[in-house]
């Protein structure tokens, strides 16, 4: 969690109901919360702690989502970029449930397939679909591989 | 359901089984395997000869009829419509979808929309089963295809024919050599995939130094607009050019084969050849077609 102590420098107010996303791959908190669709224009009080300093990672960031209780489904589609994420859903400033986040079989909807020839970049009304393969993201549609750099290609 | 879309949703047995379906059709040893009572709906958002007319022929043959839309600019696509609402109204229609599209994974996503099967007749650079399915007919109507040694030639980086065949032969014991221009040659991740996929994949720069090593020689037509200009475009062109004279010394049951249509890269004189099975190859659409149609709607 956030260093609490405010001689470190840095202080999160601790949130009384929501979600806390921990041990996020530093500097990838704002494609996290592209990932999630929260945006500036969505209702959601968030707080963004990047770079703060980690045992376990070196350098992390943090996010605070107040009042909104991510589910599983959400969570795991930002697996992709940060899988080393752990999410704490807050009731009462109590954490009362702790999980990681599992890279889905099949991600739909998170990533733009970067071929301009496949169908999903039209208006067709589907969303994008990958399969999650070791080697990459494997478009279901048109067999285009994402090797790397896969954050440049979120929706 | 049972759509054709992709050579990646086949595994060898149900290739054999629709070559061996095909045989039957084209012997005629299949003369109860009717469609006398069924529509299919001819999509071809893109131009074609071979293939629409293959696949109306086969309907035809098969005592069925089709119907067709020929071009984009003869359909709602002008008016906006989006695919998906085309298949939801044309699976109202028919009992089978026959789709060409300049999208790659068109036929993907009709076949989630359709309520009828969906037949891919070839989705932009992507995927076109139907040819490799006769490119496989035609190899295995001289010699069975495990053990051979088959050459690509071409516009492999493009080529969507090259790359489905490519694939498909991975499922076989067969050495594949891969023969392009620098710039066109074999996308690094299918080259990648073939080797997983346990095949040996050999890359070579001339047709010159492999031909008499091959049973099968599979030309594609070298696209003059990925060239910067006309002259490279004849430059490269005419070095990959099949003739009488580069064919001396092979092998004798060398079969030469090729989509069509070709654009110089094969000498009329070749056709002459005991080598030239093109046309043949294209004939053999029709069987294989008609084996196609029947398997998702009978």
């Amino acid at each position: 969690m956030t260093k609490k102590d405010p001689s470190g420098g840095l202080v999160i107010s601790p949130i009384k109901n929501g979600t806390v996303i921990d041990h996020i791959t530093a500097g990838e908190a704002l494609n996290v919360l592209r990932i999630l669709g929260i945006t500036g224009s969505t209702r959601e009080c968030l707080s963004i702690a990047t770079n703060v300093r980690s045992k376990r990672m070196g350098r992390k960031d943090v996010v605070k989502i107040e009042n909104r209780e991510l589910r599983t489904e959400e969570v795991d589609r930002i697996a992709l970029i940060a899988p080393q994420a752990k999410i704490n859903i807050i009731r009462d400033f109590q954490v009362v449930e702790k999980k990681g986040v599992e890279i889905p079989e099949i991600i739909r909807g998170v990533v733009r397939c970067p071929n301009p020839g496949c169908i999903t970049n039209t208006n067709e009304p589907v969303a994008s679909a990958f399969e999650v393969l070791p080697k990459g993201l494997h478009c279901l549609y048109c067999d285009w591989l994402i090797k790397d750099d896969i954050a440049d290609h979120i929706i | 359901m049972y759509h054709i879309i992709s050579i990646r949703d086949l595994e060898r047995k149900d290739l054999d089984y629709l070559l061996d379906r095909a045989r039957e059709f084209e012997t005629g040893n299949c003369r109860s395997c009717r469609l006398e009572d069924k529509l299919a709906a001819l999509l071809f958002f893109e131009p074609s000869t071979r293939t629409r007319m293959s696949f109306a022929t086969a309907m035809a043959r098969l005592g069925g009829r089709s119907i067709s839309v020929d071009s984009v600019e003869a359909s709602s696509i002008v008016k906006g419509e989006t695919l998906a609402d085309t298949i939801r109204v044309v699976s109202g229609y028919a009992d089978a979808i026959v789709l060409r599209h300049p999208k790659e994974g068109a036929a993907r996503l009709a076949s989630e929309f359709a309520t009828v099967p969906v037949i891919n007749a070839g989705d932009g650079a992507g995927q076109h089963p139907s040819q490799t399915l006769l490119d496989l007919y035609t190899i295995r109507q001289s010699t069975p295809i495990d053990g051979l040694d088959v050459g690509l030639l071409g516009d492999l980086r493009y080529g969507r024919t090259a790359h489905s065949l490519a694939l498909a032969l991975s499922l076989y014991d067969v050495t594949l050599h891969t023969i392009a221009p620098g710039g066109l040659e074999m996308p690094a991740n299918l080259t990648l995939e073939l080797r997983e996929r346990g095949m040996e994949v050999i890359e070579h720069e001339n047709v010159e130094e492999v031909v008499q090593e091959l049973d099968v020689l599979y030309v594609t037509r070298i696209q003059r607009e990925r060239f910067p200009d006309s002259a490279s475009y004849y430059n490269v062109a005419s070095s990959y050019r099949i003739t009488p004279d580069l064919l001396s010394g092979v092998r004798d049951n060398l079969m030469i084969l090729h989509p069509l249509p070709r654009a110089g890269e094969i000498d009329p004189a070749v056709d002459r050849t005991p080598y030239a099975r093109y046309f043949e190859q294209a004939k053999n659409g029709v069987p294989v077609r008609m084996a196609l149609l029947h398997e998702v709607m009978q």
